[in-house]
């Protein structure tokens, strides 16, 4: 795979000593990346299951979002050696044991962090984080953010059911307010977070939401976001069918469904409900806000545009929506290009050893060194 | 002022009395009076340059220190500042020092107390003073000794006019005002030229020493290069305070320090940080992995990260992380990716770090864990040096998760100790912890120059072919010998596998909440890490008279003092066996047979016995722990009085009639008896 090489021959031009004693750096990785010949990157999705049990509750939403990435993962072309699945704790975090991938499953909240070291210490390789609205909002949430202000080369699946599962069903940082749980006996008193204007003012280069049940939807946005040079966030919303049981229904239910989704297609207009009766225009304030179609102009009526550099753009459709999940919308808000952190780091590298060759012997004797003679 | 002849003894020119020459006082020989220069020889001398946080007393000291060490002496600094970055102008908390001792032969510790004191303002005096011994140079910028200054820190009259200074040699120069004076062409303000007046006492000092001037120089010009101005004014005020070293009546002796005997070969001076930094630095280049530091800023272990930011050229990746757990987990995550994970923090950050250290030991990935040790608990004391990390290190996490614990010794040790804590982590996959402490990052000395290519051999295989025998590859199968597990990273074909903070089934690393296979790697950790011990190199023993009956035994930065200490001991007539741990986890396995063959052992910390516990706990042995937490090293004369103390109610007698008490702990009352 091209790719792979081409980073690969970065890796190798730090201009380390190549004596005979010193291994040239990164040399070792490099080998091992070369020892089993060509990369085979034709799979099938059985090519990325594993021989471990899935242990997620029957009927839970995490199946289904197995089953569309393994199938999905494929149409990129890149070896399964080469892709890393990082995920913290919560049941999301179970993923990479099912994925025939190299993975971690680590602690709570730090996942971001770990694929942080290992995406921009290896370009190469194609790194996934998978979390939860726990995850990475509550425990994981600096993490989150300063990932996505980064901009490291890393795809980040946040499957949010609104509620901790693992845990047994206490409210999450995704819960709407007045949430009855067991933590909560008379009501969350919590104000949520909207996880895509979180990632928005993180100054997040690509952000994607998806529902768990809309394979096409779902593959849509997630063949985009792997594609994308930088921090992707998508956040897919999932169900919970023991704790949180039906907290989507407002968008799956083929009746109320498409009347509160807002489909985003970069180029379309913002047109959407039965008939194309509702419609997002500009409001007064520098904001987005509803209308009826027949109410307002053609004109008036927002063309999406996924790659518009300021974020506030994206950040207003994020805040179409409220926490009963009236009008919100889907598929990827903003997408646009910038430095990937790992790119960075790798040129800052190639640079300094361009103007000084490493040379440990002149590291250790630096400037001001003397001589006592026998 | 109190005399034209400062420091001048009228004693003879040698060794007192029961003095070990080695650890003895300086010795000032009688020089002509009046104005004739002369030039006294002394085997070492205590220097501490005291100011307000901003006179810049560090950057002389390290001038200072800089000229001393290209001079070949020996040397051992004490930096020693506030956490605040800049205390109110002229007040105690904002008093900063810096304590250089140099001498003509090998010495072990920054020295117990100054045989020269600098003093840029009233605070520094009132901060200093007590520790300077009677008898002893008391230079003071008299231009700061304003009714204002003096108020600020309590005085109600000026200590340099009202006689409360007799008992010291005191010199009081216009140390500002004769800056200013000389700069007066330089084109600066009033204000700017001030600045200069550490450069103008340390061209004082250069002068009263003998101190070679030219790297100054050439350090000023490259610190400010850019600034052409600011840069001929340091040098000019440093030559104004050597040339009025030379021509005024206020110092009429000057003295000689002559360099240390060393074994032959190529030194420079380095601070630990310095020194951990390029242990880092070799570890990657000897190991053939590249080198990733994740790390948030944390005093006092930044400049590590500093340093470590300018040497990209080695393939050094370093990354400023959002916290102390992004910092160790973006270590971790390269180290999964085949890179040498480091992350660089003091105690705080080792409390942050140490679920993800738990997760470094279930996944069995290697990791350097750097804890530069200051002052605790909580946020401490940020400046300061302690050892009170180490039960932290060693047990501060949930679970039975046993991590290798390795401490330094000294600032140049430092290398050394990384190297073998590199060791450790790629040969037996685990993480490291590695112990510096505050006295050793900030503090420098001489350092042998290593070859690079004399440095271990710390290459490392990646697994690359499965290694199950139907084909498969099973991560957490361990090499019989070392117990480690394969390391495949990601990128090889065939070896794709899940690692995580679960129980992991032997063999195959999948899941496992088997209560047997729990047990089963439970131990088989603890194990792994217990047999590190037999790559370890049999302990030391330094006893050279060979029939001790009391050992002392410390780890870490106690080196110094400790091993000054028994110097003092030994030269006194008695005996006694000095034994200093690298390997803090796993001990020594000779540690215990070693500890068995005293009557006592004594085991000094700067915590409240922590090592002393562990030895308790593990040997049996009845260990006398003597303990001090005040933020600073240990004194040599301190230690060898606990040493003696135990040594005579041991033997039931002291050593000879002719070495009394005194003799041990004579040292500061020797100075001002001199003088």
């Amino acid at each position: 795979m091209t790719a792979i090489e081409s980073t690969n021959a970065h890796v190798h031009d730090l201009g380390m000593p190549g004596g005979p004693d010193v291994t040239t750096i990164a040399g070792a990785i490099d080998a091992s990346v070369a020892a089993n010949g060509p990369k085979q990157t034709a799979l099938k999705a059985k090519d990325l299951k594993t021989d471990q049990e899935v242990r997620w509750c029957p009927g839970c939403g995490d199946y289904v979002i197995l089953n569309a990435v393994q199938s999905f993962l494929p149409s990129l072309g890149i070896a399964r050696e080469d892709m890393v699945i990082i995920s913290g704790i919560g049941c999301s975090s179970r993923f990479p044991y099912y994925m025939n991938t190299y993975g971690m499953h680590s602690i709570h909240g730090r996942a971001p962090a770990i694929a942080t070291g290992l995406a921009a210490s290896r370009p190469d390789l194609s790194v996934w984080v998978v979390t939860g609205d726990g995850d990475a909002l509550s425990i994981g949430g600096n993490h989150l953010i300063h990932t996505l202000r980064r901009n490291v080369n890393l795809t980040i699946l946040l499957f949010n059911n609104r509620i901790y599962g693992l845990t047994k069903g206490q409210y999450s940082p995704t819960s709407e307010v007045g949430k009855v749980t067991k933590s909560t006996p008379m009501g969350s008193l919590d104000h949520p977070f909207n996880p895509v204007s979180l990632a928005l003012g993180a100054d997040a280069t690509f952000v994607g939401r998806a529902m768990d049940s809309d394979r096409k939807g779902l593959t849509d946005v997630l063949r985009q976001a792997a594609e994308h040079q930088g921090t992707s966030l998508v956040e897919i919303y999932q169900n919970c069918n023991i704790f949180n049981d039906g907290a989507f229904e407002l968008l799956k239910d083929p009746n109320t469904g498409p009347m509160w989704t807002i489909p985003l297609v970069h180029g379309e207009p913002l047109v959407f409900g039965p008939g194309g009766a509702s419609c997002v225009v500009r409001d007064d304030f520098g904001g987005l806000r509803i209308a009826e179609t027949n109410q307002v102009d053609a004109a008036q009526i927002v063309v999406h545009d996924a790659h518009r550099e300021d974020p506030s753009y994206a950040f207003a459709l994020s805040r179409l929506s409220s926490q009963d999940l009236r009008y919100t919308p889907m598929g990827v808000f903003r997408k646009v290009a910038k430095p990937s952190y790992d790119r960075m780091m790798t040129d800052q590298l190639e640079d300094a050893a361009a103007q000084q060759p490493a040379d440990l012997d002149a590291l250790l004797a630096g400037g001001d060194s003397w001589t006592v003679s026998a | 002022m109190t005399g034209t002849n400062p420091g001048i003894s009228s004693d003879a020119h040698g060794v007192a009395p029961g003095m070990d020459p080695a650890v003895d006082s300086p010795v000032h020989s009688s020089a002509p009076g009046g104005l004739v220069k002369s030039v006294v020889e002394l085997d070492r001398v205590v220097i501490r340059l005291a100011g307000d946080s901003g006179d810049g007393m560090q950057l002389t000291g390290g001038r200072f220190t800089s000229e001393t060490a290209s001079f070949g002496n020996d040397l051992s600094t004490l930096p020693n500042f506030p956490a605040e970055i800049r205390a109110p102008t002229g007040t105690l908390p904002g008093v900063s020092s810096f304590q250089l001792h140099f001498a003509d032969h090998d010495i072990m510790t920054p020295g117990d107390a100054p045989d020269v004191l600098v003093v840029m303002n009233p605070a520094a005096l009132k901060a200093n003073l007590m520790d300077l011994p009677g008898g002893g140079l008391l230079i003071a910028d008299s231009d700061e000794f304003t009714a204002r200054n003096l108020a600020k820190v309590g005085y109600d009259s000026n200590p340099l006019e009202d006689g409360s200074l007799d008992k010291w040699q005191l010199v009081a120069v216009p140390l500002t005002s004769m800056t200013t004076d000389a700069l007066a062409d330089s084109g600066l303000g009033k204000k700017e030229a001030e600045r200069s007046k550490n450069m103008f006492t340390l061209g004082l000092l250069s002068w009263m020493y003998h101190r070679p001037t030219e790297g100054t120089v050439r350090f000023l010009e490259r610190q400010f290069r850019r600034k052409p101005q600011i840069a001929a004014a340091n040098i000019a005020a440093f030559r104004a305070g050597f040339n009025y070293g030379e021509t005024t009546e206020a110092f009429a002796v000057s003295y000689e320090v002559k360099p240390a005997p060393m074994a032959p070969g190529k030194y420079r001076h380095i601070s630990g940080n310095q020194a951990l930094a390029y242990g880092i630095i070799a570890a990657g280049q000897r190991s053939g992995l590249p080198v990733f530091l994740g790390a948030y800023p944390i005093t006092p272990a930044s400049d590590i990260l500093h340093e470590l930011s300018k040497h990209k050229s080695f393939g050094v990746r370093t990354f400023q992380a959002e916290d102390e757990i992004a910092g160790i987990g973006a270590a971790l995550g390269a180290s999964f990716g085949g890179a040498l994970g480091v992350t660089t923090t003091s105690g705080p950050g080792v409390a942050l770090k140490a679920e993800t250290i738990g997760l470094a030991v279930m996944t069995e990935l290697p990791l350097l864990i750097i804890d530069v040790q200051r002052g605790g608990p909580s946020t401490g004391l940020p400046t300061k040096t302690e050892q009170s990390d180490l039960l932290q290190a060693l047990y501060g996490r949930n679970g039975e998760a046993p991590v290798p614990v390795i401490a330094p010794r000294s600032p140049g040790d430092c290398f050394d100790a990384t190297l073998e804590a590199a060791r450790i982590a790629l040969t037996y996959r685990t993480p490291v912890i590695l112990l510096s402490d505050g006295y050793l990052a900030n503090g420098a000395e001489p350092w042998s120059i290593p070859g690079a290519s004399e440095l271990p051999d710390l290459r490392t295989e990646f697994a690359t072919e499965p290694n199950g025998e139907d084909g498969e590859f099973l991560p957490y199968l361990r090499d019989p010998e070392t117990l480690a597990r394969a390391w495949a990273v990601p990128g090889t074909a065939g070896l794709q596998h899940r690692i995580g903070g679960l129980e992991k089934a032997d063999k195959t690393g999948n899941i496992s909440y088997d209560p047997e296979n729990h047990d089963f790697m439970t131990r088989t950790r603890q194990a792994k890490v217990d047999g590190i011990a037999a790559s370890i190199p049999a302990t030391e023993v330094d006893d050279p008279d060979g029939d001790a009956r009391v050992a002392v035994i410390g780890w870490g930065s106690t080196y110094g003092p400790i091993g000054a200490a028994c110097r003092r001991i030994r030269a006194s007539g008695r005996s006694i066996a000095q034994v200093h741990l690298r390997h803090l986890n796993p001990l020594p396995a000779d540690l215990g047979e070693i500890l068995a063959r005293y009557d006592r052992v004594i085991c000094p910390e700067m915590n409240l016995g922590q090592l002393a516990m562990v030895l308790r706990a593990k040997y049996l042995v009845d260990v006398h722990s003597h303990t001090q937490v005040r933020g600073l090293p240990f004194r040599a004369a301190e230690l060898a009085a606990v040493f003696q103390d135990v040594i005579d109610g041991t033997t039931g007698t002291p050593a000879t009639a002719d070495h009394t008490d005194t003799t041990i702990l004579d040292v500061p009352a020797q100075t001002g008896a001199a003088l």
